[in-house]
Parts: C-alpha cells; structure tokens; sequence
C-alpha cells in the first residue's frame, strides 16, 4: 500500500475517532455537557490524537529505517567479485535500485506480473530492453547478480511495507481502543490533549537544537572522513590549492582564507565608513521626514537576493573596473586583466552590506540616553563633537558588534565571489587580481561530477567546518558585545 | 563683582564677532554633516544605479523578434501517404519542416528585399532561431488540416537577429561571427522597414522552459518559476506552523532552565549561519542520508525551511510578546487554561505580525541561491514543464535565482539579457511580497 493512501486511512480513522469519542463523551454525561469534566471536543481530540500520533510517528520513522536496513542486507549480498575494477559498491548498488524501480514499474504498468517479475533470469530474458520498454534507460545491460540482488531488494521491500502496513494500522486501532476505552464523563480530556500540544510545542522548539546537530554532524563526520584521506596539516598549512579530481591534489586552505579575508576587508572598507556615517547622520542630524525615506529606502538594498549582487558585479562592476584599469583603460594602466577581482566582489559586498552596518548602528547610537547629548550640549559641545565625544564612545561596543556582524555575513557570501571575484586561488596583495574564497571553493567542488567518497570532494566539508567555525565564532563573540553592552544603559 | 569684571582682561571673543577657534569648529561641524549626507547619499546612489542597472540591462528579455511569414505546408513532404494519419505525420521530425520554412523566408526576402543578395533559401538559416521547426511542427500535429495550406506564422527569430534589433549585436561584433554575417543584417533592416521582422511581447519568456546553450531567444523562466512556487509551498507549509510553535513554547510556556537557553542561543545563532553551510546539510542529511531525489524542489523546500525558520521564530516571538499580558490575564480569571488563554487570544491577536514575518521570511527563501546550488539546482536544464502536483515536488527542476545563476554562467551575452530580465521578474514577486507585508502591517497592527 503506498504510504500516501496509509496516511490517508490513519487520518480518516482519526476523524471517526473524533466523532465517536466526542459522541461517547457526550452519552457518559447524559447530552449535557456541564457534567463533563472538559469541554466536548477534548474528548474527540484526545481520542484523535491517540489514533494519529503514534501511527504517523512509527512510519515516519519506519520510512527511514527501512530503506537503511534493505540497503545493507542487500549489499552484503553482493559478492566482492560482482564489482568491476573501476566502480564501487555504491555505484553497484544504484544499478540495483534502478533495475528493482524498473521492474516494480513494469509490473504497474502491466508488461508482467509480480510473479514473473520475481523469476526473471537475466541470461534468459533481456532485462535490459525490457526495461527500457517501460521507459528505464540503463547504462548497461544487467547481469546476473544485479538482477538477483535487484529481486530480493524488491522481495525485502515488499514485505517491509507489508509489515509497516500492518503495524501502522495495528497501532492506530490500539491507540483507538485504549483512548475511547478511557472516554467517560470524568476523564480528564482537557489535561492529557494539553500535555500532548505541549509535547508537540516543545518538539517543534528543538528543530532548531536539531538543525545545529545536523550541520555539525554532517560537517564534522565528512571532515574526519576529508582527514583519513589527506593529512590535516596540508590541508590547514599547506599554501597551494590545486584540486585534481585523477589524484595527487594539493588542498591547502591558506590561499581561500586569504582570498576571504582580503574581499571582506574590501567589502567592509567600503560599507563601515557610508553605513556609519549614514547612521550617524539619519539618527542625529536628519529630520523625522528625511529619516523616514531614507532609512527604508537605504534597507531596500538589504532586500535584494545576493544573485542580483552577482550578476552587479559579474556584468556590471567588473567590465566597469576593466574598462578603467585594465589594458586600453582610462587611465591607460594595465593592471587588471580579467572582469573577475578581488576588487569587484569586495565593491558589490560592501554595497550590499551597506545597509547591515547602517541599521544596526542606527539601533545602538539610538540606545545611547538623551540626557548624555544634553550633557554635552550644555557644556557648548557642538553636535559633531556631542557625536565623536560622547555618542561613539558610549555606543563602541554596539558598533564593534554590528561590523563584526557584518564581517561574517562578508565571509559567509556566496553568490557575489562565486559569481565577481574568479576561481583561481592565489597569495597574492594585488586587489585587482583574482582570487578565490571559501565558500566558492565548497559550490564548485560540490557541484561537479565527483564521487562523494574522493578528497576532492570531501574537502569542501571541511571548507564548510571552517567556515562554519569561523562566522560561529564572530557571531557568538559579537552577540557577547552587544549583550553586555546593552547591560549599561537599561 | 563690579571690580572684578571691571578688571578682567578684554574677552577674546563675544557673540558678535566670530573667534577663529568658533569658525574652526563651526567648519568642522559643517563638514562632519556633509559626511553624513554625502553617506546616505551614496547609499541612495548606489541603489539608483542597481536598479538602473537592472532595468536598463532587463528589459530587454521581455521583447523578442518575431518574423512573420506565410509557410506553405507542403503535403507531400509532411505528410507522403496523404492520408492525413496522424501517425504518420508524427513520423517527419523536424528536419522535415526545416526547408519549408527557409524556402518561406526566402520567399519573403526575394519579395521585399531589393536585389536580393541571398542564392539559396538555406542562406536564410541565420535569421530563424532552431527551434523554428518544432515550432511549426507543433502547430501541424494539433492541426493536421492544415497541411497542404499555406499558413501564417509568426517564427521566433534567430538570437542574432534579436540581438541586432536590440543592439546588442553590431555589424563590427559579428565580424568574427560564423552564424550570421553583415548582409543577412542588411536583410533585416529592410524586412523591418515592411514590418515583417518586428519585435513584440515576449510571453514566452514569463511562461516558457529554459532552452538549451544554443537558443538563448527560446528560453524562459515559466518552469523554474513553477520550481520555486513548489519549494515555497514546502516551505510555507512547514515553517509557519513549526515557527509558531515553537515560539509559543518559547515565549508562553518555557521555563527558564539550561535547555530554554541553549535553544534560544541556537536560534540566534543559526540566523547568522551562512546559508551555504545549509546546503552543505541538505546534500549531506537529505540527499546523502535520506536518499530524497537531487534538485527536487522538495529538497530545497526543506533546506530553505530550515533556513528561515530562525527569521519566522524570532519576528513570530516579537509579536507574540507585543501582546499586553492583560489579555492573557483576563483570559485566566476567566477560567480558561493558559493553553486555551494562548491560542483563543493570545495567537490571533498575535497573527498579523506572525503573518508579516512569515511573507517577510518566504521573500527571503525566495531570493536564496547559495544552497540551491549544493542540492544540484543548477546545471540543471529545467525544459519540461512537472506534470503533476507529486512530480511538482518530486522531480528535478530548477528554481528562479538557480536559473538566473544558470543563465549568467552561460556563454553566450543572448543569455545575460535573459538573466536580467529573470531578475526582475524574482523581484517583481519580492516586491510584491513586501508590500502585502506591509499593508498587513499597517491594515492589521493594533498598538495597545
């Protein structure tokens, strides 16, 4: 039974377990209601909630076993001697996946039956072309141990579902009976459904625990994986980055940090002056109108999807700085030679970090109390010195927080240095040069054709681990700034 | 008093004449304000020339030329037999209507053009986009009456030609050009004279597939729009309600204990995650791990759910905490429990702020490339239209911004138009997101 129809049946027999629940409550009080103890509806929802819940949690996590287990038991089916010299396990094992898929779609489609399906013999019929009947293409025809693997994947996932079927049912019926079995006019419905949308309350909570778990695990475990297979000194020291995916690469991560860091001190030269002074300028000095059109016009430019910034740099700002330094230039110089710099995405960065910068100083210089402007005013303090004297030095440490925030966005930045600043990795001081990041390096060793299991690609977890550290570490210290900061004024 | 004043020095300055140290610092002042506003003023500048940029460079995807031209549909070579079987039609490809449709052209050239330059009718090839024949061959199959008629077509024309009328293409860039040389641009420029060659609306481009390298003129973002209306339902679906609870739970009912805190840092900081260390968990726990399908719009739905969770959880507490606690109060005395309390009163009165945040964080997931990427988005031709709502979420597709990066990686500068014009069409929808947050906001948000 697919699991969509079981869902449905769960939820229909959920709604019946509503009716009948709130029917029996009701007849327990004799039709009036003021002699329960909860409101009529919890008696139908708590006898809901026991027939759905428990059901929908153990398919849920049958679903994700299932497939696990199958896999294995298959794979140490297939002798050590079926794999050929250049692939793997895994890739054998997709064949069989895509060979058991074709045949459970023939037998659908009605070009055989279960039976035969199950007795196919690879050297007596040509699977292959059977397949491609219903509209499986395979790279190769199918041999014997794929086929026979690919039948007892099929068999094994059968009776899986067969099984999860009746369990699934088996729970919700149980769940139906014990809750309707509690159903009388002094159960305490209202309590148990309220502990249960508490349970529900907190499980929805931890996802966020969850998602953190999850990235960590997954960088962490692929990161030891990277390990094993390249020597964690050369990939933390070495200064070559040059990645083969034949072998014999040189993954040192040096030139990609240098590459970061050298675009995000452009990207921050740019936006921490304009953002500063524009928050400077829109909380003390501009009128309540100019405010409000420049401040959300100003944020709109922190609405616009990074793509667009790429696009900026790639079609815009780079042929700009091209037609100006390059060969033939304005300023007839041959500096740059490419569209592509570390002077381009570190411009555009900046851009769209301008308005990052700008409304979080605006929110702390707007923290800072009235009274210690005042103070200043009274002594004769113009506003410009008010501002330098007094204002940012009570909000430095906001301000210390906000551009650290903004340096880790810089450093997390994708689409604008995949896109602006080139894909050659380099130690070079040349800003019209280009280079490389981190995060340009993790897009374009994941996206390739790579197999999973090769340093080539693994590295870019530990590129990810790195970069993970990295913004975690600015963001926890600049969060601590901002935290304790706050602590003066309230 | 009096001696003492009468003994002081000379003041150096007074209110009426100006110190040199006042002017000093009166020029400082001054100048310490134009900084502010040259700042502000670039910032402004800086977004002009965005948008400039954007619309200048766009515009021109949503307008494609088009040439018009009766096309004889030959019978005897589309349809031999003559028995009009539709089987049999089926049979020529597009080979089959590739020289009907030269020969139709050079019809029109030999008529329009003074001494026509052309020899023979392949010459025309340069002007009409490849996808031409399958085009025509289209039509024919839906109506296979028309074979035998000679019948008006309105033929997407070649990117070149496109390009010439919208001047991105010179007679000195084609210089080097093998595809189309100066004398099929003179062709144009006459056949536009007789309004032949014309350059219209290009529906195509809001509704249409992507096409492949070599036909920038017939792509479109119409099935990659449909890719991130799919990831956005995955992504409405689960993070409104997971969002709200999680708030709830946070705000209304969580003690104060170590676990309260560790997820209260873990959301904080997992709003200032870069979004490509989200891809790199959904390749590793959703296409690794769980085995889901690469470039599933199911897939991105997930990764950009997880995304902006932290977003709806943090405006969705901000509105809930904007809710004075006499509500939650009377509530109580009134004998509802504090569940009942929080979502009879508490939570609706809380919803237009929810909501605001909610369309303000899918507008966000919208715009998202980076972790498209890592889920195998991109590099993917998005050519078929999903065919139904499970294939919707299930098989490949691309999504706006994936194929935005997708055209712009792309050789050919036909295609960098069609990146532009991709961009204002996602902004267009984010624009529109935004508004209606706002005019929820404003419509709906009571100050207590």
């Amino acid at each position: 039974m697919p699991p969509l129809w079981l869902v449905l049946i769960v939820l229909a027999l959920g709604v019946v377990g509503y009716v009948l629940g709130r029917q029996k409550a009701m007849t327990s009080a004799d039709g009036d209601s003021r002699h329960l103890h909860s409101l009529p509806v919890y008696y139908g929802t708590n006898v809901s909630l026991f027939v759905v819940l428990p059901a929908l949690l153990v398919m849920v996590c049958w679903l994700i076993v299932q497939p696990i287990l199958i896999n294995n038991s298959v794979a140490g089916q297939i002798p050590a001697s079926a794999i050929p010299d250049s692939g793997t396990l895994g890739l054998v094992m997709s064949d069989v996946r895509r060979v058991a898929d074709g045949l459970d779609l023939a037998v659908s489609q009605g070009a055989m039956t279960g039976a035969e399906a199950g007795a196919l013999q690879a050297g007596a019929t040509d699977v292959r072309q059977l397949l491609a009947d219903v509209g499986v293409a395979l790279g190769s025809d199918v041999t014997e141990t794929t086929l026979s693997a690919a039948q007892s994947f099929r068999s094994k996932s059968a009776t899986g579902n067969l099984v999860m079927t009746v369990v699934v049912l088996a729970l919700a019926v149980a769940g139906f009976v014990y809750s309707y079995g509690r159903t009388n006019k002094d159960f305490r419905a209202r309590n148990v459904v309220e502990k249960v949308i508490r349970g529900i309350l907190i499980l929805a909570a931890s996802i966020a625990i969850l998602t953190t778990v999850g990235i960590v695990l997954s960088l962490v475990f692929n990161t030891i994986e990277f390990f094993k297979l390249y020597p964690a000194a050369d990939f933390f020291f070495g200064t070559t980055w040059s990645p083969s995916f034949g072998g014999g690469s040189e993954l040192g991560v040096l030139p990609l940090l240098w590459g970061t860091l050298y675009i995000s001190v452009i990207a921050l030269a740019v936006a921490v002056p304009i953002g500063l002074f524009a928050a400077i300028y829109l909380s003390e000095y501009a009128g309540p109108k100019a405010r409000g059109i420049a401040k959300p016009l100003i944020e709109v430019l922190a609405g616009i999807p990074t793509i667009v910034y790429g696009l900026f740099a790639l079609l815009t700002v780079g042929p700009l700085l091209v037609n100006t330094f390059g060969d033939g230039g304005a300023l007839g110089v041959d500096w740059m030679s490419g569209a592509s710099s570390v002077t381009t995405a570190g411009l555009v960065m900046g851009i769209m970090l301008i308005p990052f910068v700008s409304s979080l100083s605006d929110d702390i210089i707007n923290a800072v109390p009235q009274a210690m402007r005042d103070g200043s005013f009274g002594l004769g303090a113009t506003k410009s010195e008010t501002v330098k004297q007094v204002v940012l030095p009570a909000a430095l440490p906001g301000i210390v927080g906000a551009i650290l925030l903004a340096a880790s966005r810089a450093i997390g930045e994708t689409m604008i240095v995949v896109l602006g600043a080139g894909a050659a990795a380099r130690l070079s001081m040349n800003p019209l040069e280009a280079m490389t990041t981190v995060t340009a390096k993790i897009v374009s060793q994941l996206t390739g054709d790579a197999d999973f299991a090769s340093p080539e690609a693994l590295v870019a977890f530990a590129l990810g681990m790195t970069l993970f550290v990295m913004t975690l570490g600015l963001n926890v210290l600049a969060l601590y700034i901002v935290r304790k900061y706050r602590e003066q004024y309230e | 008093m009096t001696d003492a004043t009468a003994n002081s020095p000379q003041p150096k300055s007074s209110l009426l004449t100006v110190s040199p140290r006042v002017k000093q610092r009166n020029a400082a002042e001054a100048r310490f304000k134009m900084y502010g506003i040259a700042a502000v003023m670039t910032g402004l500048v800086f977004l002009v020339i965005l948008l400039a940029t954007i619309l200048f460079n766009g515009v021109g995807a949503f307008q494609q030329t088009f040439i018009e031209v009766p096309v004889y549909l030959d019978a005897a070579k589309l349809d031999k037999k003559g028995e009009r079987n539709i089987d049999d039609i089926k049979k020529v490809s597009t080979f089959g209507y590739t020289p009907l449709i030269e020969n139709a052209i050079f019809a029109a050239v030999e008529e329009n053009v003074d001494n026509n330059p052309l020899t023979a009718s392949k010459e025309t090839k340069a002007l009409i986009s490849a996808s031409a024949a399958a085009q025509v061959r289209d039509v024919v199959i839906a109506n296979p009456e028309m074979i035998g008629e000679t019948v008006d077509f309105r033929i997407l024309a070649a990117s070149r030609v496109d390009g010439y009328l919208k001047g991105r293409v010179t007679r000195d860039s084609i210089a080097r050009d093998k595809n189309i040389d100066a004398v099929h641009l003179d062709i144009v420029d006459q056949l536009r004279a007789k309004g032949i060659v014309k350059r219209e609306f290009n529906w195509a481009f809001i509704t249409g597939a992507d096409a492949s390298e070599s036909r920038p003129e017939q792509a479109g973002m119409g099935v990659s729009m449909l890719g991130s209306l799919f990831m956005m339902l995955v992504v409405l679906v689960l993070s409104l309600p997971i969002g709200v609870a999680a708030s709830i739970y946070l705000e209304e009912f969580a003690p104060q204990n170590k676990w309260t805190d560790l997820i209260e840092v873990n959301i904080s900081n997992l709003a200032a995650v870069p979004s490509i260390v989200f891809g790199i968990l959904g390749l590793a726990v959703f296409i690794q791990f769980a085995g889901l399908p690469q470039s599933a719009p199911l897939v991105g739905g997930l990764v950009l759910t997880l995304m902006t969770l932290p977003t709806i959880i943090i405006s969705t507490r901000a509105s809930l905490k904007s809710v004075p606690p006499s509500i939650r109060d009377a509530a109580l005395g009134l004998g509802a429990s504090k569940m009942q309390s929080v979502f009879h009163h508490v939570l609706p009165l809380a919803m237009p702020g929810i909501l605001t945040g909610t369309i303000i964080g899918l507008a966000q997931a919208l715009g998202e490339t980076a972790p498209l990427l890592l889920i195998g988005m991109v590099g993917y031709i998005a050519s078929n239209y999903p065919t139904g709502p499970i294939a919707g979420f299930m098989d490949p597709n691309s999504a706006m911004p994936a194929q935005i990066y997708e055209w712009a990686k792309r050789a050919d500068p036909a295609y960098y138009e069609r990146a532009w014009g991709g961009i204002i069409i996602l902004l267009v929808f984010l624009i529109t997101m935004n508004i209606i947050a706002i005019i929820l906001r404003r419509r709906f948000e009571r100050r207590w």
